[in-house]
């Protein structure tokens, strides 16, 4: 063997072992601990639907979850408008794969707090995320922010807010922000003639982001969820 | 007056074309609702192909509540021809069939002939919208059962609870029947000159045509009439079905996005039944009775 | 006491001057003959007389009170047939009598309506709607909504038409029985001036819009005065010596046949000078009636 060789290849492995240790990052793990007691859960919250071409009002919805990584979002009767795929992006699903590798970022400061961020790289292929940045309070182990890119469905940034349930790692809060698609019917389809400022509506309207709130009122904790509500 | 009336409506559902519009409805909406039993989701998939890109849309969106919108998007532009056949009807074809001297010849003014004869006209209108109602609401909503209202304008996509949209279909209906009944005065304005049938039919026709046509284009030159043009208004009903927002973009229950919109639109459509109702009196006055 | 009275009413259609300053009465219990060759404004007066049209000058009054300002009051005392009987053809015969009977403040009861049918001769066609009625059934119909309300005034304009001569007599003999019998008032007009002549009492000849002749039947048939048919070998010859003698005052413009309005008295002298001028006579014939009187007179003016 080349002595050159052997060493590129040594020096490749110690480099790489560096950041597989950040798998198992103790902040990491505090979080994952702290979501580790929280088998299922029903929450009753109240969703916002904030997209600038959307009208919509307050509904009461009901989330359920599952460990690992079953989550449904159900509106109390209704119709409902939920980012496509970024619901089902919360750190329990995130997390409870444990089939990533986690890279320091530094600190950032954001709503008054110091943040300790990790990028998540996932490392199995058939997880449909490729990769999420996560703003964590290295005190509390409580994630406040998470940035995830998906394969098929874009960009989500869903930011969490905490109360009661803190200690669980269970938000009171939950934003999800995303870009939104130009929306445009045509008049053909809508038989909505002769607005003579449709153009300007229409330009209020464009390339904006979309957020859709959920603020939890109530949590019914480790009560057992059937599989049949997913 | 009463007599006129009950005589008048007696005509008018004993005579066999009086029933073609019925059919006429009957036949489109269930149509229609076939169809979109059938092969709703590729509609309805394709309405929201803006959306689905970037949000997954849950619940029963083709439901009652938004096939009778689409329905009443279609029919509230056909159904005033169809109210045109016998409001254009109501003089001129008395004087075609010969029956009108017998008419003025008893004891009633002219006036009240001509009031009772529209007012029972009208009424026709109205069981003719109570039937679209039945079938386009009511049978909607049988068949397709009820949800929120998730309606996708041309540039923005309201979503009402569904507690909060019957009564607005019940303010939309009654704004409905003030514009059939414009286009019932104006028929009956074209019948009072007309001693045949065809021309106030066909005049009625066109005028809906050519005024709607002016209302919908977006030519400057247009706009200082557009605001004074009946058609401009007989839309208006769909204004019912846009909320308010809050600061928040949070849509307001209960609310209508421009309240001011539809009562000037009554008021126009108002003001356009009682001009031409007694443009109509004041000819049939003043006409010789000649047939 | 006039149940109508006309003073002075003249009708102008633009330049046309269908009905030119006519006047006018007719008495309580008349049967009033209204006659004139077509266009010259019995339907004018006619649709006048109901306030169909209105007219250009002039007054009617009908039972004392103003057509114009009491239209209501009089019109619900008048029953009228006006030119052909237009009806609802998806109606029965019998519906049509129960949807006028709702336009007169009289309670027309439901037996009223049958004797209505009855008197008309449609019991039987009661319920068969008016599209399958011949024209005279059509007109019995007519006749009955005019007689419906029992009206004080009967316009009938035109009411044998289209009639069978026993439909015609039916007509006649109710017309009759009206009058006499429940003491109506009728205004009738019809072109079949036998017709007239046997119903009317009085008659008023209307020409171009202009009253020619108005007044009892009686008195305006001339008793001295006889209409004179006369038939020859040789009608152009005939002719041709009456034009040059001295009865060619009498000759009356007829499309067919010689025909005189000739003094009783002279009508042998009228054999005479023709035998005279070698014109083969084959027969002379003489009557005295309303055709010819109305002839007579619309032939003069022409």
């Amino acid at each position: 063997m080349n002595f050159k060789k052997a060493g590129t290849i040594i020096f490749a492995m110690l480099f790489i072992s560096q950041y597989c240790i950040a798998q198992n990052d103790p902040l990491i793990e505090k979080v994952s601990q702290k979501l580790a007691l929280v088998d299922d859960y029903v929450a009753e919250g109240v969703m916002k639907t904030n997209v600038s071409f959307i009208k919509a009002s307050l509904g009461k919805v009901k989330v359920y979850f599952k460990k690992p990584n079953l989550l449904k979002v159900k509106k109390e009767g209704g119709i409902s408008l939920l980012p496509k795929g970024g619901v089902s992006l919360t750190i329990n699903s995130l997390l409870n794969t444990k089939q990533y590798i986690a890279l320091p970022m530094g600190v950032q400061q954001f709503n008054g707090k110091t943040l300790t961020v990790l990028k998540l790289v996932p490392t199995d292929e058939k997880l449909d995320w490729v990769i999420s940045t996560l703003w964590i309070d290295p005190a509390t182990a409580l994630v406040y922010k998470t940035f995830t890119t998906t394969k098929d469905n874009g960009s989500y940034e869903i930011t969490m807010e905490y109360g009661t349930y803190a200690n669980l790692g269970l938000p009171s809060k939950i934003i999800f922000a995303f870009n939104t698609k130009d929306y445009k019917l045509p008049n053909g389809i809508t038989l909505e003639f002769g607005d003579d400022d449709a153009a300007a509506k229409q330009n209020a309207l464009r390339n904006k982001k979309g957020t859709i709130e959920i603020t939890y009122t109530n949590y019914i904790i480790n009560k057992g969820v059937s599989n049949s509500m997913f | 007056m009463r007599s006129i009336i009950s005589f008048e409506l007696y005509k008018i559902f004993r005579r066999p074309r009086t029933y073609i519009a019925f059919g006429a409805i009957a036949a489109l909406i269930i149509v229609i609702q076939f169809g979109l039993k059938v092969d709703g989701k590729s509609y309805a998939d394709f309405l929201m192909k803006d959306i689905k890109d970037t949000l997954s849309v849950d619940g029963n969106v083709l439901n009652g509540y938004l096939i009778c919108y689409i329905l009443l998007q279609l029919l509230l532009v056909h159904v005033p021809l169809l109210v045109a056949l016998i409001a254009a009807d109501m003089i001129s074809g008395e004087a075609n069939l010969g029956t009108l001297r017998l008419l003025f010849s008893t004891p009633f003014t002219r006036t009240q002939w001509v009031l009772g004869k529209f007012i029972a006209a009208s009424i026709y209108t109205i069981v003719l919208l109570i039937w679209l109602a039945f079938l386009a609401l009511f049978l909607s909503m049988w068949v397709f059962g009820t949800d929120d209202l998730f309606l996708m304008k041309s540039n923005y996509v309201v979503l009402i609870e569904k507690g909060d949209v019957l009564w607005r279909y019940v303010g939309a209906f009654v704004f409905a029947s003030f514009a059939l009944l414009t286009v019932t005065s104006l028929g009956f304005l074209m019948s009072s000159i007309a001693n045949n049938s065809i021309g106030p039919i066909v005049g009625t026709m066109s005028a809906i045509v050519f005024f709607t046509i002016l209302s919908t284009l977006n030519i400057p030159l247009f706009s200082v009439i557009k605001p004074y043009l009946f058609t401009t208004h007989m839309n208006n009903w769909k204004e019912f079905f846009d909320i308010q927002v809050n600061d928040n973009n949070e849509a307001i229950k209960g609310s209508i996005l421009n309240i001011a919109k539809i009562k000037t639109s009554l008021i126009v459509l108002s003001a356009h039944i009682v001009l031409f109702v007694g443009a109509a009196v004041l000819i049939t006055k003043k006409k010789d009775i000649l047939s | 006491m006039s149940v109508i009275k006309v003073n002075n009413v003249s009708k102008h259609f633009g330049s046309l001057k269908a009905v030119d300053e006519l006047s006018f009465e007719v008495q309580a219990g008349q049967v009033f003959g209204f006659l004139g060759q077509n266009g010259s404004g019995k339907s004018t007066t006619i649709r006048m007389l109901l306030s169909l049209i209105h007219p250009t000058s002039g007054s009617i009054e009908i039972f004392g009170n103003s057509i114009q300002s009491n239209r209501n009051k009089v019109l619900e005392e008048i029953g009228a047939i006006i030119e052909r009987p237009d009806l609802y053809p998806y109606l029965s015969a019998k519906e049509h009598l129960q949807l006028f009977a709702k336009l007169r403040s009289k309670k027309i009861t439901p037996s009223s309506i049958e004797d209505t049918l009855k008197k008309v001769g449609l019991k039987d066609r009661a319920k068969d709607k008016v599209k399958t009625f011949s024209l005279g059934m059509k007109q019995r119909l007519g006749i009955g909504i005019a007689l419906l309300h029992n009206p004080s005034l009967i316009i009938l304009d035109e009411p044998t038409n289209g009639l069978d001569p026993q439909g015609i007599s039916d007509i006649r003999n109710l017309i009759q029985q009206l009058a006499k019998e429940e003491g109506k008032t009728i205004l009738v007009s019809s072109h079949i001036l036998s017709e007239i002549e046997q119903m009317a009492s009085h008659i008023l000849i209307l020409n171009k819009g202009k009253k020619i002749a108005d007044g009892p039947i009686q008195s305006l048939l001339d008793p001295n005065k006889m209409v004179v048919h006369i038939t020859t070998t040789n009608d152009e010859q005939a002719i041709q010596v009456i034009l040059a003698g001295s009865f060619s005052n009498y000759l009356l413009k007829r499309k067919e046949g010689i025909y005189l309005s000739i003094p009783h008295f002279e009508i042998p002298l009228l054999n005479q000078f023709l035998i005279n001028a070698g014109v083969g006579l084959v027969s002379v014939e003489s009557k005295n009636s309303l055709e010819d009187y109305f002839l007579q007179l619309t032939s003069n003016l022409n």
